[in-house]
């Protein structure tokens, strides 16, 4: 059986930043799988990620169930939203599934753990309606900075 | 290195690497009602089923294993609709649910099959699923149980009513201990 899950690039940020990108992603996998561990510099209420597929912001929808230590709720946007992050290092990953496939549109689909002031865990499912095959996810804070130390690793599954 | 992160996100010890194989892939030149992974080796420790499909119509997606149309099957499910969350569960089944799918748009689901040709105990099944229409949405985490010690040798997944459409994906991998 052909081994996968390959890794295809990874970075810890040295200083605190606005985004992280991966750009010139091969086509030759089935699925991204994106693992996040970082936390944001917004302290007010929990930050949310959001994703940019080929640097387009536009024709998302998502839809979110997710517990914040009280209750359990879901809500929907059209804001790529796709996941939580306290000012304490959480953990994100995204799956990015079917992304070179040029005939369909695209799902993604998330777990998210933060902890800190704000804690929530989470999943989400991220629709991007548009056929194109994706070459580069950008993954941001919405209201702070990604913070120093955090870590970005972009792995291909190839199904045989 | 991979095999340490891969365990790590399912939860399990690490102990080799390089330990996630494609096993078998069915990418659907035409609709069909189910698609089935068979003659499933049991020399890996856990199995996982990543799929992305539409469908023609909504639907209940469900799995059974080795044939199994006995109700021997039970499942528990956290979900969200954009609207409100909720969990359901339902016990002596004839098959396990992991999500309802209320539009043709594109699925996906990771499904978890742990510990699954292990013959002295119980199966638990655990999948990660959603579909986002721009509408009306969903999010899934379910678990199943298929009380049979059995070590697992074939899936079947298919929706409730309707087909797999064309171009939808269903791929089997195997992960070592």
């Amino acid at each position: 059986m052909a081994s996968t899950y390959t890794p295809i690039a990874t970075t810890t940020l040295g200083s605190a930043a606005a985004s992280y990108t991966f750009s010139s992603i091969p086509a030759t996998y089935t699925d991204l799988v994106l693992i996040a561990s970082t936390g944001s510099s917004f302290s007010s209420s929990a930050d949310a990620y959001q994703l940019t597929f080929n640097g387009a912001t536009t024709s998302f929808s998502v839809t979110r169930l997710y517990g914040n230590g009280s209750s359990a709720n879901s809500d929907r946007y059209t804001t790529p939203y796709a996941g939580w992050i306290s000012t304490a290092l959480g953990a994100d990953t995204i799956h990015i599934m079917n992304y070179a496939n040029t005939t369909v549109y695209k799902t993604a689909i998330t777990r998210s753990s933060s902890e800190g002031t704000y804690s929530i865990a989470g999943a989400t499912a991220v629709l991007w309606q548009s056929t194109t095959a994706i070459n580069s996810v950008k993954i941001s804070g919405t209201s702070g900075n990604l913070l120093s130390g955090s870590t970005f690793t972009l792995y291909g599954i190839k199904a045989a | 290195m991979i095999g340490n992160t891969i365990a790590a996100m399912l939860g399990v010890t690490p102990a080799v690497t390089n330990s996630y194989e494609s096993i078998s892939t069915t990418t659907l030149g035409s609709s069909a009602s189910s698609v089935v992974f068979s003659s499933i080796p049991g020399t890996y420790t856990h199995l996982q089923v990543r799929l992305s499909t539409t469908a023609s119509a909504a639907a209940n997606y469900y799995c059974q294993v080795n044939g199994d149309t006995g109700t021997n099957y039970s499942w528990h499910e956290l979900y969200g609709d954009g609207a409100s969350a909720a969990s359901g569960a339902a016990a002596t089944q004839a098959q396990g649910y992991f999500i309802y799918c209320p539009s043709t748009n594109p699925t996906v689901a990771i499904m978890d099959f742990l510990d699954y040709a292990n013959t002295n105990k119980y199966k638990t099944i655990r999948t990660l699923a959603g579909q986002d229409n721009n509408g009306p949405g969903r999010v899934e985490l379910t678990s199943i149980g298929w009380r049979n010690t059995n070590a697992i040798t074939s899936i079947t997944i298919y929706p409730s009513t309707g087909t797999f459409s064309t171009n939808g994906i269903f791929a089997l991998y195997g992960i070592k201990g």
